[in-house]
């Protein structure tokens, strides 16, 4: 009886979820005055992710375009919380709304990828290792393949496991040291902290330099 | 003598270090002593050894490819969303995770399960009737032999017949379930843990018609014959392999207490039945007795349906008794 109150309970409030999130998903085109303008406080987004939201490698500004809405707002609230910490980044969006991190979110996910360039082919052993950490693991150091997790081509898998395909290798590289250092901390159930931890320096370049000769194909599909 | 010191010293330094700097440490059962511990080959070794034919090596990598992407024959072998590798992970070669080379060195040996004498080509095809919920490539084919030659090779330099082996199978959590293990439990376990990514629904997730994370229940699961669906090595596996990248992250009895709940959901009929799930289970009570199949549900009884899933039969051809007359 109990049980069965609580089941129903708990059905009429993943209801109310659904459509909550349905109601509030974002705007792209408030999200883009967002985009040009910033938070009323920091630099646009612009300045830093480029017109086309391409990123930057030499800056370490990732792209966005083509990721995943719900993975993107995520982010942004985890600057805003501080379980993920750069003072470079976070200081331009400690203005925005949920509404308006929704907004930049869903015009970010909508924008059309652009095949960015990359700094100079690294050596063929080097991607070798990277190909090999991204499509089988180091099982002797206990890591999965980063494509067990971020799919196939490691173009992502639905808002958890964002795409990591062409996105730019000093930013790939850095996130996995934030990791390794404490500083980015906001991944569900430690479940990307502990194959972080387990990265060696030359497999972190060389996985990051791997990922970001992955083509890029944004499907949209499940 | 120096290096021994040295190494004393580090061990010494470095454990409470490291212990205290790891965030999510690789917990797997310590491997008891006296036991043979494998050291299997890597696909680097395979392209290296010149000793090995060329011919030889293609076959050994196509039966790897069989292994790790078993869907590539979805609807002829397989009739479920798993590869032979979402339950031998590492490729079949990891420890604690039901590494496969023991089947190569221990058989022809006698099986329970089906009373009789197997050889590897069987023990293969079980793991296709009842885990892939599917029917094995046929006996001596060529890709019956690829996914031998690959067995074989991963258990290279391993001593046959010895049976003292460490880290086979999945682990250690004993046969019996402890009292207090709950489906209540289980839920909130998995809740927490796995619908992440084996859905709320246990159906996993696909990307572009591709499987990520394989289901745990519903008709693209293993079916109610495999090995899997007994409470006791579905823990044992979970405890030491789940959630991925985890091990030994869960207590022993959340591990039970989520075995028990993804192994209460319905899945595809045991290839075994008789039409009757309650006389399916007295039949094959020595492989039962540790299931959930035949036993009532929320006023239902698990298994008792016709449904096989996608897999057009009930029973495949190769599972037959042998009499050795
Ligand atoms: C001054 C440069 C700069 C500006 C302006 C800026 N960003 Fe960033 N952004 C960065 C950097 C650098 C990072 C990576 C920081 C890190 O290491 O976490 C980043 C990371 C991000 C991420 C995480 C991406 C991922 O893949 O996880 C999101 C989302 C993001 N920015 C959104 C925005 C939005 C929205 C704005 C405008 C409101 C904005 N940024 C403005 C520099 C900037
Ligand atoms: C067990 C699952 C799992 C595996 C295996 C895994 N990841 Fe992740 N990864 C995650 C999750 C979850 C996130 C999202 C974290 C968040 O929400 O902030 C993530 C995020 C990342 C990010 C941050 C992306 C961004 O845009 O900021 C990088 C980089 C990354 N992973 C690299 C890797 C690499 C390289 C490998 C293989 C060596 C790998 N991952 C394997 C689960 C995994
Ligand atoms: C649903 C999970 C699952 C899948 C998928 C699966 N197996 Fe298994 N496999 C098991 C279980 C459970 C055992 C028995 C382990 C034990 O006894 O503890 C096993 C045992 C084995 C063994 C014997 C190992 C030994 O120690 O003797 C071999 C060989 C094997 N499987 C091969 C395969 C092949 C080949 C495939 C793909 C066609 C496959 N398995 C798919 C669950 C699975
Ligand atoms: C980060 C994602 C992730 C999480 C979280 C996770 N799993 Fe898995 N699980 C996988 C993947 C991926 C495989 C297949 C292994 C492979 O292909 O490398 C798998 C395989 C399995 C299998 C065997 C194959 C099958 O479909 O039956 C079982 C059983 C299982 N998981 C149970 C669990 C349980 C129980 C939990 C929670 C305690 C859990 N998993 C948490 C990713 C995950």
């Amino acid at each position: 009886m109990h049980r069965r109150l609580f089941r129903l309970a708990g059905g009429a409030l993943a209801a109310c979820l659904v459509s909550l999130s349905a109601q509030a998903a974002g705007d792209p085109e408030a999200g883009q005055q967002i985009v040009m303008k910033g938070d009323g406080q920091g630099a646009p987004c612009v300045a830093c992710h480029g017109l086309d939201g391409a990123g930057n490698d030499a800056g370490g500004f990732p792209r966005l375009a083509g990721m995943d809405a719900d993975y993107l707002a995520h982010q942004i609230r985890s600057y805003n919380d501080g379980s993920r910490v750069s003072p470079i980044m976070q200081p331009n969006v400690t203005k925005l709304s949920e509404q308006q991190i929704q907004d930049v979110a869903a015009y970010y996910a909508g924008q059309e990828v652009v095949a960015s360039t990359q700094p100079a082919e690294p050596d063929a052993a080097e991607m070798a290792l990277g190909r090999k950490l991204v499509e089988r693991g180091d099982w002797s150091a206990y890591i999965p393949s980063c494509d067990s997790c971020h799919g196939p081509g490691a173009l992502g898998v639905g808002a958890d496991f964002p795409m990591l395909a062409g996105q730019h290798p000093t930013y790939i590289a850095q996130q996995l040291r934030a990791w390794q250092a404490g500083t980015r901390h906001n991944d569900p159930n430690l479940l990307m902290t502990g194959v972080a931890e387990r990265l060696s320096d030359a497999q972190i370049d060389a996985v990051a330099a791997y990922l970001s000769r992955l083509p890029v194909t944004v499907s949209g599909g499940q | 003598m120096k290096t021994t010191w040295y190494a004393m010293l580090l061990a010494l330094v470095a454990a409470p270090l490291q212990a205290q700097d790891v965030k999510v440490p690789v917990n797997l059962p310590p491997m008891p002593e006296g036991k043979y511990v494998h050291e299997a080959p890597t696909l680097e070794d395979l392209e290296a050894d010149e000793s090995i034919n060329p011919e030889l090596k293609k076959v050994i990598l196509k039966g790897r490819d069989m292994f790790i992407n078993t869907q590539q024959f979805r609807g002829e072998y397989v009739f479920n969303d798993l590869s032979c590798s979402s339950c031998h992970l590492g490729e079949g070669k990891l420890n604690w995770s039901g590494p496969v080379w023991p089947a190569v060195t221990t058989l022809p040996d006698f099986r329970g399960k089906n009373q009789h004498v197997n050889s590897l080509e069987e023990r293969i095809a079980g793991c296709f009737s009842f885990s892939m919920n599917g029917t094995p490539p046929e006996y001596g084919s060529d890709d019956m032999l690829a996914l031998a030659a690959y067995h074989q090779w991963v258990a290279t330099n391993a001593p046959v017949y010895e049976r003292n082996i460490g880290g086979r199978g999945f682990g250690h959590l004993g046969r019996e379930m402890p009292a207090d293990i709950s489906y209540e439990k289980g839920q909130v376990v998995y809740e927490a843990n796995c619908a992440i990514c084996h859905g709320e629904d246990g159906a996993g997730q696909k990307k572009d018609g591709q499987v990520v994370f394989p289901p745990l229940w519903g008709d693209g699961s293993y079916n109610w014959g495999a090995g899997m669906v007994r409470v006791y090595t579905a823990a044992s596996f979970i405890k030491n392999n789940m959630p991925l990248g985890k091990p030994g992250s869960l207590s022993d009895a959340d591990a039970w207490n989520v075995a028990l709940y993804i192994n209460s959901q319905e899945r595809p009929q045991d290839p075994r039945y008789t039409g009757d799930a309650k006389e399916t289970r007295e039949k094959y009570l020595n492989f039962h007795k540790y299931s959930m199949y035949g036993t009532e549900r929320d006023g239902r009884t698990l298994g008792q349906h016709d449904n096989t899933g996608s897999k057009p039969f009930l029973k495949p051809a190769a599972l037959k008794p042998r009499t050795f007359e």
